[in-house]
């Protein structure tokens, strides 16, 4: 399979827009990735001839909506490497989480148990273990960061103990790019006893996944940060856990029977399912999954490496500037600082000039205060961004200095 | 602190409602016809207003839902009546962007806060039209703490 970053970007309809005036330069990737056309169409082909309810069978438009949802799943289950009984569709990340945090941790663990985190997890991976510990009465504990973003393996190494019950981690962080040793750290959680949830929001689109290679208990991603629409994500979990797990919501679909008396719970997946789910986004997300898949994966990985050290190298030509997280093993995530500008005026002037970043605390904020800073500028990259991307990029802010 | 911070008097010095007027404003940032000189000029805006020493970057001062800090400081000249405004921001766009709002609020009357309408003056002036929410919303709760003082003051 040969390569083209040209061929790429056709497939995404927006990347050919313009604002302010100015073409479109998307470099917020790391916020929500663009939806190529294949996506849209299925979409778009759902709502107009097949939209009708799930698993309630009955009439012709019933089964072939039940059949394209599950279809889906499968491929979910495939491109994880899982069973399709262990991947429960959710919101996305946040409610994966907090899925395992509340009908797991909180059920599971008691005074004297500890979980584990690190000093650079989103919001979303920290808020669910924090309330979970305010009810099971369990400790937060947090493995803290090298100045240059990277895991401090050794300081994991002696938090980990008898008393860690959970260790969760975020596989790459969102704020840094920084990736994380998870196999390691995953590895080590195991050998003590520990149960691993791994948020894998920001590495899903960015390299293969496989959580039977991981031995990973969780694994939690969004699908709109691979190419899928919002609204929709997964929970991956070993099923042995989810079965001992009781539901996390009640309502239709995840019974089995209900009597005034009591309730019995549906198989796997769908007792983790109350409710009509989000058909035409779980549809959308097997399209971006079977999208992303066909791809030469190997040439996209090398693609977004060479866009990393090309604006790694254009960064370290401009005067003020600081470079936020410079771990050697990184995906193509450039934070930084310009001198005499706050993030907020730096981001205003790029999109003025057509280039979209994001700016602020990235939803980390216990990072920033460790790194000490208010918040970054963060370009982050994605298979479709090319050289003259991170051209524009740099000639933006180059102008933007004109205004400090 | 340094002796050479300038002391909470120093940060009412400023132009805003007396030499630059919401007037001034509305007709220079219609008159520029391109992004960039429109934003030179409401980062220049911000730079006339005087840097609050550290004492003042408080909690108590901090204006709620922007963004960046910003402060605000207000108190009320007695003989005349009249409320005197001063702000600061980590943040030079925002800097500028408060300082198009103490155009319209500073040295004036209580009673002539109250009765200014700033959803106008924002509509006059094309980049407060295209605030974001988020970026709005800074500016919104800016304002609204300049009222509720102007209302404690007249009451
Ligand atoms: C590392 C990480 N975890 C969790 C989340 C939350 O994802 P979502 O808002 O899609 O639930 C994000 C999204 O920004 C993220 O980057």
């Amino acid at each position: 399979m040969s390569f083209s970053v040209d061929a790429v970007r056709a497939q995404f309809p927006i990347l050919a827009t313009s604002v302010h005036g100015k073409p479109l330069v998307y470099l917020d990737n790391g916020a929500t990735t663009q939806k190529p056309q294949c996506v849209i169409d299925a979409l778009n082909t759902y709502y107009s001839s097949q939209n009708s309810n799930v698993h309630r069978g009955a009439h012709y438009l019933s089964d072939v909506a039940t059949a394209e949802f599950e279809g889906a799943r499968q491929v979910v289950a495939d491109f994880l490497n899982a069973s399709r009984e262990e991947i429960l569709w959710t919101r996305g990340t946040t409610e994966s989480i907090n899925i395992v945090a509340q009908c797991y941790a909180r059920e599971q663990l008691q005074t004297g148990d500890e979980i584990l985190i690190t000093a650079m997890e989103h919001h979303s991976n920290i808020v669910p273990w924090q309330l979970a510990c305010e009810r099971s009465g369990a400790t937060l504990k947090v493995v803290p960061v090298h100045d240059d973003g990277s895991l401090d393996m050794e300081a994991y190494d002696a938090l980990l103990s008898e008393r860690t019950r959970i260790v969760a981690v975020v596989q790459v962080s969102n704020s840094l790019g920084t990736i994380n040793p998870i196999a390691e750290i995953i590895a080590k959680a195991k050998a003590i006893g520990a149960v691993t949830l791994i948020d894998g929001a920001q590495a899903i689109s960015h390299f293969p996944v496989d959580v039977q290679a991981l031995d990973c208990d969780f694994y939690a991603f969004s699908g709109h940060k691979v190419f899928g629409p919002t609204g929709i994500g997964a929970l991956y979990g070993k099923r042995a856990l989810l079965e001992a797990m009781p539901p996390y919501q009640g309502g239709g679909e995840m019974i089995e029977r209900v009597t005034f008396a009591a309730s019995t719970w549906n198989e796997l997946p769908y007792k983790f399912e109350a409710g009509t789910p989000n058909i035409g986004g779980a549809i959308g997300l097997g399209t971006a999954i079977r999208w992303l898949d066909n791809q030469d994966r190997v040439a996209l990985e090398q693609h977004e490496a060479s866009l990393l050290d090309y604006a790694t190298e254009r960064a370290g030509e401009i005067g003020g500037l600081r470079l936020i997280g410079t771990a050697p093993n990184k995906v193509a995530v450039l934070s930084f600082l310009l001198e005499g500008g706050h993030p907020n005026d730096v981001g205003q002037l790029l999109d003025q000039q057509g280039v979209a970043v994001r700016t602020g605390h990235h939803c980390t904020m216990p990072l920033m205060d460790r790194l000490g800073i208010p918040g970054t500028v963060r370009a982050s990259l994605s298979v479709y961004n090319d050289k003259s991307d991170i051209d524009t990029l740099f000639n933006a802010l180059n102008k933007v200095k004109t205004f400090l | 602190m340094s002796t050479s911070e300038p002391t909470a008097e120093a940060v009412f010095n400023n132009p805003f409602g007396t030499r630059i007027t919401p007037d001034e404003v509305i007709d220079t940032i219609s008159f520029f016809d391109d992004w960039e000189e429109r934003y030179r000029y409401i980062i220049d805006l911000g730079k006339q207003l005087p840097e609050f020493p550290q004492s003042l970057k408080n909690e108590e001062l901090l204006v709620r839902g922007c963004q960046s800090q910003v402060w605000l400081l207000a108190r009320e000249d007695q003989p005349n009546s009249i409320v005197q405004l001063a702000v600061d921001s980590d943040a030079l766009i925002v800097r500028g962007l408060a300082a198009i709002v103490l155009a319209a609020y500073n040295g004036k009357s209580s009673r002539d806060i109250l009765a200014f309408d700033i959803e106008h003056y924002f509509d006059q002036i094309d980049l407060l039209k295209h605030l974001s929410p988020t970026r709005g919303n800074g500016l919104r709760s800016m304002v609204k703490k300049i009222q509720l003082h102007a209302e404690n003051m007249s009451r």
